[in-house]
Formats: structure tokens, C-alpha cells, sequence
């Protein structure tokens, strides 16, 4: 993981990051590397130390009393799971720190510890102020009372006392937009709904420390857009937040710092740019791999596809503007010698539709005699004039006559974002005329 | 503001106060769903001991003639029934507590004493409510209101501090061993016939009236029969014979509430894990 070993030093640069978001930028001012002198000098809010924590399961899962009695010697066999293994981490007063990682990577684990649900087998953590245990949201809500129950019952679980919930019940509701719901019963609400309660609450809750799990998901746009107001103000008024998340972006246009996990350790602690980076890889990489695994087809012992790439400009690309050039290129390498094979580029679209393919054969096109050990690059040029979306390119070469068994194919093994300004709703979006004819 | 205390989750009781505040949030919830969008709830509640209740009257008054020279049979069968009903409430609920509470213990952080204490108090809202109704009964079957009710409140604090000490040991012994609910709901019938409920503990056989009267449902309900209903009828200091033997009884009952502690502070740092 070569762009891994970000140092925890290297703060973060002045240049704004997220010009490209399509969410009003709120807290760019505050982005700059005066912010990173601050928070380094602020005092610690959250310490953790060397934090191990290991998980036993029992090979059979619910052992019962007359087990017990029965066989009184018999040991109980358990695999491990090291969930976190020696975590050390601080995190300054007044920081927005993002965990990121792959499912199971421990992240969620780790964030338990801190909220103190899980005991680490080893090492220390240390929180300075009150934690607020924003593990999950809507967590304590229960669908047979009405929104007006729950507000308080939430609130009081998270740390209120019920005479401070009844004070901020007016702020909960506003914040939710829940005013000509409050009796009805939270199991009529629609989940997004239900989420909107349950932020409202968990941000009312004053804490020094806040945990936040994945819980940006839900909730339409407007709302998310109000959740992120909300960390903005936490933010300036100086609370440290914890994140977990999946979403780089988010990662990148809040978080100050952000650590990235990988089977329970520290992979890298550092500027958020270079951890989302360094978290895409992690992803990418291994899809890359199960690619190659799973779908691929032909022996490729003739003839090998070592890679493909999409290209403009003569520069490999991973986005691409519409109106553009789009370059589709593939390396082969033959072990044997070969005539005139066929090579085909086949476009999908991220539902898996197939929107272009082309081939040598449809363009009736004789490739030439190749010798074994010899290589070749193979390039196709359009003008970008797809819906916007993710596109995958599968490439494939197949022997003249051949029939449909390709030599060698990698489905999927390249993918570019092709932007459009627009959704037209259609596959393709061609220059076109459009004239209205009277009479 | 660099005061990094080591901490670890537990079931400790660093704040009592938020600790019996969220305690009783949830109990009330509970307790206010049973009578949720049902305008026969508490008719419902009522219902359960008093049709048993009047099965047991005719077959043990007309049948078995158990009741044949005891003063308020009647009442004493509902009361002890009532009272009994309170503690299988509580321990059999408190079983499966926490695994009924599993979104809340494996995603928020509060003492987790607070979920056997909820079960407690819902337990209590429920016995206030079948009490009114008890006390009606009993003041129509003649029983006079004397200064003797006001021992009640006493013996429910004991039965309830009984319950709570049986219950947190059962809920942390459920986690590990799954069969305990099966187990102990048997062992709750056993104790139902055990204890002076259809019949009074002065018909016991003399020899084994004081290890009898050891069992604390057995003081209790003999007690209650002492100050609640007749006066004249002996009370669990004499059924044991002198006050010292109550002793016994009661370090049964704190007995079990500091095992029941010491269990559940034990595990309570682990429960989130082994659910």
C-alpha cells in the first residue's frame, strides 16, 4: 500500500478540497492550516492506548445448564476473532476524526469501546468530558408510541434528565419538522421520518464527544443537508466528533483527520484526502482481484488481456466529462503465435446494460500475424456521448473463426465515471437536430 | 480539561439518580403499552388472577373444603395470589431481560442495572393496579382497614428485594446457560405449591413448620395474613417460633440480593458481547 504511510503530521493542505461537491460548502473557511496548528495544540479529548479487543466464539453457540451438569470436563472449543488489535490513537479537543474501513475491519468494534458497551481485553481509553452514544440512531425508539413518547424516552436514554428533555422537546420537534405528526404513532412514520426523530434527539444531547455510526445513509437530501449544518455547529463550537463511515466524501469534506483500518489495525492515521485514497485502493484492489477470479473466461494460454484502461488525451482516465474523447484500450500478450485473432471492447453500464461493443470482426478489420511473446496494444476512440454513470469495460480476444470462445476475457476490468450535465432519462444522449415544422 | 479517567462499561451505579430515572422510563413505557389502544387493558390485567382466583375459591372452599375455619380465605387466596403472581412476574421476566433488550445494551451505554431494575418496576406499577382491586375485595368480604395495612408496603419491599436478587442472577445465568427459562419456570410451579397460597402455613405439620416458614413467601404471606386480614391469626414470628428465627427468612432474602448483585456486577462489563 504504497500511498498508505501518510505520517500523522502531515496536516492537511490549504487548497479547498471540495470545489467538486455538490453540497454548498459550509466550513471551507475553517479548512486551512491554521485549524491544524489549533487543533494540534489543543488538549486531548480522546486517548486510546494500545487497544486490543478479541472476540471468543464458541464453536456451538448456545450451551445450556444440562450440558453443564452432564459433562462437567469437557472444555468448549472457540475460534478468536481479534476484532482490534492495538489501536493506539489521540484525538484533540474540537477534532472531526473519520474511521474508515472495509466491512469488518473492526471500525464499529473500536467505536463500541470508546462508547464503553464493549470492555477492551487490553490497553486504555481515555475520554476527557461527556459521551454522547451516538452509536446508532434510533436506537430505544418504539413504534406503538407516538413521536412526543419517544422524543423523551430517546432523550433520556441518551443522557438527559426528563426534566431537561421536556425543555428541548419544542427544539427536538422543530429540528425533525415533525410539528403535525407529534401523536401519531411512530410506526405509521415513514423510516425516513423516524431517523429525522432520532437525529434530532442524539444532536439536542449536549456531549463533548460524539460517536456517529453510518448514519448518514438515511434521510433524504434535505435532511442529510441539515445534518451536515448540525456538524457544522458542532464543529465550531468546538465538540469532538467521531465518524464511521463508508462514504469518502463525507470523510473528506468534514473530517480533519481520519484513520484507516484494515483486519483490526491501523493501517494509516492522516489527512483525510489521503486516507480516502488509501481507502479506495484497499476497495478497488481487491474488486480488481475477485474480477480475475471470478470472471474470467478462456484459457489465456494463447493469448493473455494483462490490463485495460480508459483513456483521454492520451492520459488513462478515471472520470471523463460528456463531448470528450473516450479512449478504450487493452495490452495482450500472446504465448503462441497467432493470425488475424479478434479483439473486442464490450461497455456496460452500472445496471449491467450493454451500451457499445465493438470488435476487429464487425469492423472487418485483419489484425495481422503475431509471434509468441509478443505484446500489442489495442485502442478505440469515440466521442463520450453516454448517460452520466459508472461504466464498466470488459475486453476480450478470441481466435479468427473462433466462434463465441474467447481466448481470453476479464469482464469488467476497467471503470471510468462518465459525467453528463444532464440526465436525459435515455442510454445515449448523440448530437442531434430538433426542429419543430409547421403546417 | 485533560482529565482522562480509565473507564470500562459496567452496571455500577456512579449516578443513582440517572440511574433510577432511565430505569423508570423504560418500565413506564412498558408498563403503558399493555394498556396501549386497549380500553379493556386493565380489565385484561384483572383478569388473569381473578378467574384463576375463582376457580381455586370454588374448587378449595366447595370441593376440598381447605378454607373451612380460616378467617377471609376468600381474601387470602386473591392477596397471596396477587403477591405471589408479583414475584414470578419479576423473576421469569428478569430471565429474559436483557436478551429482550438487546438493541439497547449492544448500542447505548448506561449501567445495565437499569434493565433487571425496569422489570421491577413495571412489576410494581402492575401489582398497584390488581391492589386496588384486592383491597375492594377485601372490604367487601369484611375485612375491616386497620393499622395492620400499613405493614403491606414493608412485605412487597421484601418480596420485590427477593425478586430483584433471584432475578439478576437468573438473567446473567440465561445469557451463558439458555435452558435456566424452561428450568426456572418449572421451579416457579414448584414454589407456587410450596408456599402458603390455596392453603395457610398454620396447617402445616408441627415438625416441619419452622424449615417451612425458612422459604420467604412463606413469612411473607403468613405475615401478611397476620397483619392484613385477621390479627388473631399467627404471624410469621410466631409460625417460626420467635422473632430471631426470622432471621433466617431474611437472610435468605438478602442473601439472594447480594449474590444476585455480585453476579450481575460480574458480568455486567460482558453482556453486551455475549448476547
Amino acid at each position: 500500500m504504497a500511498s498508505a504511510g501518510v505520517s500523522e503530521r502531515n496536516k492537511r493542505p490549504a487548497k479547498p478540497l471540495l470545489a467538486l461537491t455538490r453540497l454548498p460548502v459550509l466550513l471551507d473557511e475553517d479548512r486551512t492550516a491554521s485549524r491544524a496548528e489549533r487543533l494540534a495544540a489543543a488538549p486531548v479529548a480522546v486517548s486510546v492506548q494500545n487497544v486490543s479487543k478479541t472476540f471468543k466464539l464458541p464453536h456451538q453457540r448456545y450451551s445450556t445448564l444440562k450440558e453443564r451438569v452432564l459433562h462437567p470436563f469437557r472444555s468448549r472449543t472457540y475460534d478468536e476473532l481479534r476484532a482490534v488489535q492495538d489501536v493506539t490513537l489521540e484525538i484533540r479537543q474540537g477534532e472531526f476524526f473519520g474511521i474508515v474501513g472495509r466491512n469488518g475491519s473492526g471500525k464499529s468494534t473500536l467505536l463500541k469501546c470508546l462508547a464503553g458497551i464493549y470492555e477492551p481485553d487490553s490497553g486504555s481509553i481515555g475520554i476527557a468530558g461527556r459521551l454522547s452514544p451516538f452509536i446508532e440512531l434510533g436506537v430505544g425508539l418504539n413504534g406503538e408510541l407516538t413521536a412526543r413518547e419517544n422524543a423523551l424516552i430517546n432523550a433520556v436514554l441518551l443522557g438527559l434528565t426528563r426534566t431537561q428533555a421536556k425543555e428541548r422537546f419544542d427544539d427536538i420537534i422543530a429540528f425533525a419538522e415533525l410539528e403535525d405528526f407529534l401523536d401519531l404513532k411512530l410506526k405509521n412514520y415513514s423510516s425516513g421520518m423516524s431517523v429525522r426523530l432520532a437525529f434530532s434527539v442524539a444532536i439536542e444531547v449536549d456531549a463533548d464527544v460524539l460517536l456517529v455510526d453510518e448514519v448518514l445513509a438515511v434521510g433524504d437530501a434535505a435532511f442529510q443537508q441539515k445534518c451536515f449544518e448540525q456538524f457544522a455547529r458542532l464543529k465550531s463550537e468546538g465538540k469532538t466528533i467521531i465518524l464511521v463511515t463508508h462514504d469518502m466524501a463525507t470523510v473528506e469534506r468534514f473530517c480533519d483527520r481520519a484513520m484507516l483500518l484494515e483486519r483490526g489495525e491501523v493501517v494509516s492515521i492522516g489527512e483525510p484526502h489521503a486516507i480516502a485514497r488509501a481507502y479506495n485502493e484497499l476497495n478497488f484492489g481487491r474488486l480488481l482481484h475477485e474480477a480475475v477470479d471470478e470472471s474470467r473466461s478462456g484459457t489465456h494460454r494463447v493469448a493473455e488481456i494483462l490490463e485495460a484502461w480508459f483513456e483521454s488525451g492520451g492520459e488513462r482516465i478515471k472520470a471523463l466529462a460528456q463531448g470528450e474523447r473516450l479512449g478504450l484500450a487493452m495490452r495482450v500478450r500472446f504465448h503462441e503465435a497467432i493470425t488475424d485473432p479478434i479483439f473486442a471492447f464490450t461497455l456496460r453500464n452500472d445496471i449491467g446494460h450493454t451500451v457499445f461493443v465493438t470488435s476487429s470482426m464487425l469492423r472487418e478489420l485483419d489484425t495481422g500475424t503475431f509471434e509468441a511473446g509478443e505484446e500489442v496494444t489495442v485502442r478505440v476512440g469515440l466521442e463520450h456521448r453516454f448517460a452520466p454513470s459508472q461504466y464498466k469495460l470488459t475486453p476480450s480476444v478470441a481466435r479468427a473463426g473462433g466462434g463465441a470462445d474467447a481466448l481470453d476475457m476479464r469482464e469488467d476490468l476497467a471503470s471510468v465515471m462518465l459525467h453528463a450535465t444532464k440526465a436525459t432519462g435515455g442510454l445515449l444522449d448523440p448530437e442531434h437536430s430538433f426542429e419543430v415544422i409547421r403546417g | 480539561m485533560t482529565t482522562l479517567a480509565a473507564r470500562a462499561p459496567g452496571a455500577r451505579m456512579r449516578d443513582p439518580r440517572r440511574v433510577l430515572s432511565l430505569a423508570w422510563t423504560l418500565a413506564f413505557t412498558d408498563w403503558k403499552l399493555r394498556f396501549y389502544g386497549s380500553v379493556l387493558g386493565y380489565v385484561w390485567t384483572l383478569a388473569r388472577p381473578f378467574a384463576f382466583f375463582g376457580v381455586i375459591y370454588v374448587v378449595f372452599t366447595q370441593i376440598a373444603n381447605l378454607g373451612e375455619g380460616i378467617r377471609y380465605y376468600g381474601a387470602y387466596v386473591l392477596m397471596s395470589m396477587v403477591l405471589f403472581q408479583f414475584f414470578s412476574e419479576v423473576t421469569n421476566q428478569s430471565v429474559t431481560c436483557l436478551t429482550a433488550r438487546e438493541n439497547l445494551l449492544r448500542k447505548m451505554r448506561f449501567p445495565r442495572l437499569v434493565i433487571p431494575l425496569s422489570v421491577v418496576m413495571t412489576a410494581l406499577l402492575n401489582l398497584g393496579m390488581t391492589l386496588v382491586a384486592v383491597l375492594i375485595f377485601a372490604i367487601i368480604a369484611g375485612v375491616t382497614p386497620h393499622w395492620g395495612w400499613f405493614e403491606l408496603p414493608l412485605l412487597i419491599a421484601l418480596l420485590s428485594a427477593f425478586a430483584i436478587g433471584v432475578g439478576m442472577l437468573l438473567s446473567v445465568l440465561f445469557i451463558r446457560y439458555r435452558d435456566i427459562q424452561p428450568i426456572w419456570e418449572v421451579t416457579t410451579q414448584m414454589l407456587f405449591y410450596a408456599s402458603p397460597i390455596l392453603y395457610v402455613a398454620t396447617i402445616v405439620p408441627e415438625e416441619y413448620q419452622r424449615p417451612y416458614m425458612a422459604n420467604p413467601i412463606a413469612s411473607v404471606l403468613t405475615e401478611m395474613r397476620h397483619s392484613f386480614l385477621d390479627p388473631t391469626a399467627a404471624g410469621a414470628a410466631d409460625a417460626i417460633g420467635g422473632w430471631p428465627r426470622l432471621l433466617i427468612p431474611l437472610a435468605i432474602i438478602f442473601g439472594s440480593l447480594a449474590l444476585g448483585i455480585w453476579a450481575f456486577r460480574r458480568e455486567a462489563p460482558r453482556i453486551a458481547e455475549h448476547l
